[in-house]
């Protein structure tokens, strides 16, 4: 059995001279929750769409469940949420489950216990129009979560959730991963990947730029000392890592000198940094912030 | 196959629970009710011959009792009811891109072919029992008039109606046909509407006068979609009453080829409404 739920080789769509997905190759595995990273625009959703079969590939190729992206027996076994929840207006919550649950050929109890798991029971007999934002996206993954499916394409879940609701959705996400789903997941936030993914994939301006763990993705640890004046500091923290050092300015505008972690003997720098009259404010050794590893990433193909 | 039925289960159900079926449903049961019974009957007793499209008020009566129901039934299909078909048809398939519900039934794996499938049966199971239910409508009404006109209740040739419903089936299921895809073809509500009503109250109409204009023009606009329509009732209605003057009614060709334009205009459309969702993006 092969171990890929999901896989692409070079998935391409262009629209005239764009390319919103250009040569996209990625693997999301049995039972992982895996994470699509990458900026509004940058190609996220026109790949989902055409893992589901929405969007017709101009190129590349795509396995879904080992069969062709969109085939009834990739679509039957996989649930998805792309792009915001559509819906019927004029139906209840309740209904618009029911609806989906006869397409997909399941029976009436499944729209109610798919309500009940994104907290939606209350609310089930109410018009899907007069729902909130945050509503109408758990309605969406209730219906994606319908007949248990093996694998889950959620495009961006948190969008309009409050911090409640978007801790819930990643309980729910952890859940179903304990569970044995495969959940595919994207998101423009870095915290939510961090927190629930196992491996992610970058995405920017079309093309893939990273695939591997999240440790892989933010890579070495770094040292942030905060010394001044920097241009004491600078050389002595620049010898004892051997490495690159930037300087930035914190919140009070003082000096904080940031530079790889690894190697450093950090009681003996600042001993020389004492020693050589710089002013030691602050010593930190942090794992860098997903954040900053993306917006390098960004920063470097654009 | 399943996927078929489950699909036509799935969008019935949520036709039945759309109150826009309701209201069209309602609205061409409302205007054959004003236009076949009540403002006929208001003129017929008033006497006045010129109250209501003229005659004698013989034949007004007439009109109105069950022997002209087939006639009664499918005159007005094609202008009013063929319009409510349109309307309705081209709302089911342009809403269902406007809200992005297409999205969510195809990624529920019935297929694209079986999805439309669905949706075109259950646009048409609502076509044939409204035709179901304007024949029971039509015929106790009738009854009621022969009733209280102190009329013999005389039943109209059940092969004429059978005839009749069938043709009143055959021109809205073309004008239903025809709004699924507009409905697809511009992938929204609005667009598909406006522009199937251009065609059927005008377009056509227009064209019908500026015909004479050009050689052979006059053949081809008797062929076209609403001339199809209005010749088939016009046919359908002579049997059993007059329909002469009703807006639409036509005899521009005979009744069997004016049904055969319409059963081609039907395949035409389905097949275009299959191919528009079956290869397009859904975005």
């Amino acid at each position: 059995m092969d171990d890929d739920i999901v896989s692409t080789d070079r998935l391409t769509k262009r629209y005239g001279d764009r390319a919103a997905a250009d040569r996209v190759s990625l693997t999301v595995r049995r039972g992982e929750v895996y994470g699509f990273l990458g900026p509004n625009g940058a190609g996220k959703t026109t790949t989902l769409r055409m893992l589901l079969g929405l969007v017709e590939p101009s190129g590349g190729s795509a396995l879904v469940h080992g069969l062709p992206p969109g085939s009834p027996g990739a679509l039957r076994r996989t649930g998805s949420l792309i792009e915001g929840p559509g819906f019927y207006p004029y139906l209840s919550g309740l209904e618009n489950l029911r609806v989906v649950a006869r397409y997909r050929g399941l029976g009436r109890r499944e729209a109610e216990e798919a309500l009940e798991r994104v907290d939606l029971a209350e609310r089930g007999k109410d018009r899907f129009r007069t729902y909130s934002l945050g509503m109408k996206q758990r309605l969406g993954v209730a219906a994606a979560l319908m007949g248990r499916p093996d694998l889950l394409v959620l495009d961006e879940p948190t969008n309009g959730l409050d911090p409640a609701g978007m801790a819930s959705m990643r309980r729910l996400i952890q859940d179903l991963s304990g569970d044995g789903q495969t959940v595919l997941l994207s998101s423009h936030l870095l915290a939510e990947v961090q927190q629930c993914c196992h491996r992610v994939g970058v995405i920017v301006d079309g093309r893939m730029s990273f695939e591997g763990t999240v440790a892989d993705l933010r890579g070495a640890r770094v040292l942030q000392v905060g010394a001044e004046p920097a241009e004491r500091a600078a050389p002595i923290v620049k010898g004892a890592a051997r490495a690159e050092v930037e300087q930035a300015r914190d919140e009070d505008g003082r000096t904080v000198l940031t530079t790889e972690a690894s190697g450093v003997d950090v009681p003996a720098m600042v001993r020389e940094l004492v020693a050589d009259g710089v002013d030691v404010h602050s010593v930190a050794v942090r794992e860098r912030s997903l954040e900053d590893v993306f917006l390098t990433m960004t920063e470097a193909q654009r | 196959m399943n996927a078929w039925i489950d699909s036509t289960r799935a969008e019935l159900r949520r036709l039945m629970l759309w109150p826009a079926t309701w209201v069209l449903g309602g609205i061409w049961i409302t205007l054959l009710f004003a236009f076949v019974f009540a403002f006929p009957y208001i003129a017929y007793r008033s006497g006045d011959q010129d109250a209501f499209q003229g005659g004698p008020t013989s034949e007004l009566l007439a009109s109105m009792l069950p022997q002209a129901a087939p006639a009664s039934l499918i005159q007005g299909t094609p202008m009013f009811g063929g319009a409510v078909a349109m309307i309705f048809a081209a709302l089911v398939v342009g809403n269902a891109y406007g809200w992005g519900t297409w999205k969510t039934v195809l990624t529920q794996g019935p297929g694209r072919l079986a999805a439309t499938g669905g949706t075109l049966a259950a646009i048409g199971a609502c076509v044939l029992g409204l035709v179901l239910f304007s024949t029971v409508f039509v015929l106790g009404m009738s009854s009621l008039v022969a009733a209280v006109e102190s009329q013999d209740l005389v039943w109209p040739d059940w092969g004429e109606t059978a005839a009749s419903m069938g043709g009143t089936a055959l021109v809205l299921g073309m004008w239903a046909s025809g709004g699924a895809f507009l409905g697809a073809l511009t992938r929204g509500p609005a667009l598909s509407v406006g522009l199937g009503l251009l065609w059927t109250l005008v377009v056509e109409n227009l064209l019908r006068g500026v015909a004479q204009l050009i050689d052979g023009l006059p053949a081809v606009v008797d062929r076209l979609p609403g001339s199809s329509a209005g010749s088939l009732a016009g046919a359908l209605s002579s049997a059993s009453g007059d329909a002469e003057g009703t807006p639409g009614v036509l005899d521009a060709l005979s009744g069997p080829v004016a049904a055969g334009m319409l059963g081609g205009y039907v395949v035409v459309f389905l097949v275009l409404a299959f191919a528009l969702v079956e290869r397009r993006d859904v975005a």
